[in-house]
C-alpha cells in the first residue's frame, strides 16, 4: 500500500467531543460563505484526501503550484486548492484571524487564516488549464471566481450527509479495508462515466497483476451531457454485481467536482488515490480532458515531470472490439485493420442511451443499459 | 529512524549518476531519498490503528457491506 503524500495523512476533524464547542466558538466568528464544491474539497481536505494540504493554499504554495506543479517543499501538486472571497469579504478577515466556514446549512468549520492574496484569472487559467478560451469549463469557472485568495489551516466540526453513504469512505477506512482484504497492490481507477466494455477491460487487464482494483467514481458538478450520479452508481452497481468479484474489486465515491484540467488534473487524480492506499493508477486516453484542448495522450506524458510521485501510473491505449479476433483488443497486439475494429464510442454510446436505445452487447452490458435507462433523464442537462 | 538504525548499501556509480539526473527538480533531495522511497513502495509499511480505530472502522466497512 502507498504512503500517504507527503508521508502523513492529515486529519483536519475535529474530534466528536470537542465539536459543539468548536461550533459554539465559530457562531462568534466572521462567516466566509463557501459553494458547495468548495466544501466538499474542504471536507477531502479534512479527511486526508488532499493529503498534505492542511487547507486552501497560502501564497507561496499557489505560485509554486502554478509555475512547477509542486508545493513550495518540492512536492508534486498540480491542482491548486483555493478560498476566494469578494474584496468587500477580504478586506474584513487578516492574517491571524480565525473565520468561520459556512454553506446554507450553516457553519462547518473554521479556517486559521495565514495569508491573503490576490487571483490573477488570466494567470490562473493559463497555467492550470493551458487556454483563456471561457468555453473550456475550467476556465469558465475561473473567470467567476473572487479576486482575492485566502490561505491557512481548516478545522472541520460538521460533516456533510452524503449523497451516496454506503459509498463513502475516507482514507483511513479504505487504507483498513485494503489491509483486512490483504491487497498489497491496488490499481485505482478515476471516472465519471457509466462503464461500458472498453472501461472493464481496462480494470480488468490492471487487474491481472494487482492485488485489487479501487474503482472510484467522481460525485460531483460535471459538465452538461455527462452521467448523472446516480446513474454512474447505479450502473456499476449493476456491473459489480455481475461481473466482478467483491475479493478483488471494490467501488467508493469521491465527492469531487471535474475540473478538466487533463494532464495536471491526471497527476492530481493519482495524488488522490495515491492517499486513498492505491499502488497504481490507471491513465487512459485523454484522462480529464474536454473537447480538444488536451492532446489524447499529454496526461500520460505529464507523468514524466513527476518520477516523486510515490503512485505507479497504468498508462492505456484506446480498446476497441475486433471483429476477427472476436474479442475486445487495442492498436498494440491486434494486427487488424480499422475496418474491422468498433470503436468504445462514449459519445456514440450516450446518444442511443439519450434516445432510450440500446448499445449493443459487445459495446456495453445489457445489465448496464438496464440501470441506464430506468432513469428517465441519465445525462446532465 | 533513528541514525543508529541507518545503514550504507553501494551502488553502481553510473547508477547513482543517472538517479543524480533524474531527481533533479524533484522533491528528492538526494539519491538516498531517491532510493528509500523506491524501496518503501517494494515493502511498504501497514497503517497502524489503535484498537479502538480499529473496531470503529471494522464495524463500519461491515455495516457497509465491504468485509463479511
Amino acid at each position: 500500500m502507498s504512503r500517504p503524500h507527503g508521508g502523513k495523512l492529515v486529519d483536519r476533524l475535529v474530534p466528536e467531543k470537542k465539536r459543539s464547542r468548536a461550533k459554539e466558538e465559530a457562531g462568534e466568528m466572521m462567516t466566509v460563505s463557501v459553494s458547495n464544491e468548495l466544501r466538499k474539497d474542504f471536507e477531502s481536505i479534512a479527511f486526508g484526501i488532499f493529503s498534505p494540504l492542511e487547507g486552501p493554499l497560502i501564497r507561496d504554495d499557489y505560485l509554486s503550484v502554478l509555475e512547477k506543479g509542486r508545493l513550495r517543499n518540492g512536492l508534486p501538486w498540480t491542482f491548486p486548492m483555493v478560498l476566494d472571497v469578494s474584496e468587500e469579504v477580504g478586506r474584513g478577515i487578516h492574517v491571524g484571524d480565525d473565520v468561520a466556514l459556512a454553506d446554507d446549512g450553516g457553519n462547518f468549520g473554521v479556517l486559521h487564516v495565514e495569508d491573503k492574496y490576490s487571483l490573477d484569472r488570466k494567470i490562473h487559467a493559463l497555467k492550470i488549464f493551458k487556454t483563456l478560451d471561457s468555453e473550456h469549463p475550467g476556465v469558465a469557472r475561473t473567470n467567476n471566481m473572487d479576486p482575492v485568495l485566502i490561505g491557512g489551516g481548516i478545522s472541520l466540526f460538521k460533516e456533510t450527509p452524503s449523497k451516496f453513504p454506503r459509498y463513502r469512505l475516507k482514507p483511513k477506512e479504505t487504507r483498513f479495508l485494503f489491509k483486512e482484504k490483504g491487497w498489497r497492490t491496488i490499481a485505482g481507477f478515476q471516472t465519471r462515466n457509466a462503464p461500458h466494455i472498453g472501461h472493464e477491460y481496462v480494470q480488468k487487464t490492471a487487474l491481472a497483476f494487482a492485488d485489487g482494483l479501487f474503482i472510484n467514481p467522481l460525485i460531483g458538478r460535471k459538465k452538461r451531457g455527462d452521467f448523472r450520479d446516480e446513474v454512474i452508481i447505479d450502473a456499476y452497481d449493476a456491473l459489480f454485481r455481475n461481473y466482478y468479484l467483491s475479493n478483488s474489486a471494490t467501488l467508493v465515491t469521491l465527492e469531487m467536482e471535474m475540473r478538466y484540467a487533463g494532464p495536471r488534473e491526471a497527476i492530481f487524480h493519482a495524488i488522490v488515490r495515491k492517499n486513498f492506499g492505491c499502488t497504481h493508477f490507471i491513465v487512459g486516453r485523454d484522462h480529464a480532458g474536454v473537447g480538444n484542448y488536451y492532446g489524447p495522450y499529454e496526461a500520460q506524458e505529464k507523468f514524466d515531470e513527476f518520477p516523486d510521485l510515490g503512485i505507479t501510473p497504468l498508462f492505456f491505449r484506446s480498446f476497441f472490439y475486433c471483429r476477427k479476433c472476436g474479442s475486445v483488443s487495442n492498436e498494440k497486439v491486434c494486427p487488424h485493420g480499422p475496418e474491422d475494429h468498433l470503436n468504445f464510442s462514449g459519445t456514440k454510446m450516450r446518444g442511443l442511451l439519450s434516445k432510450g436505445e440500446r448499445p449493443s452487447p459487445d459495446m456495453m452490458r445489457p445489465e448496464v443499459i438496464d440501470a441506464i435507462l430506468k432513469h428517465p433523464q441519465p445525462f446532465v442537462s | 529512524m533513528g541514525e543508529s538504525d541507518e545503514v550504507s548499501i553501494r551502488i553502481p556509480a553510473h547508477l547513482y549518476r543517472k538517479i543524480s539526473e533524474r531527481i533533479e527538480g524533484t522533491s528528492f533531495s538526494s539519491v538516498e531519498d531517491y532510493a528509500v522511497a523506491k524501496l518503501s513502495e517494494e515493502f511498504p509499511q501497514d497503517p497502524v490503528y489503535t484498537k479502538e480505530e480499529e473496531e470503529l472502522i471494522k464495524e463500519r466497512l461491515r455495516k457497509l457491506g465491504y468485509i463479511e
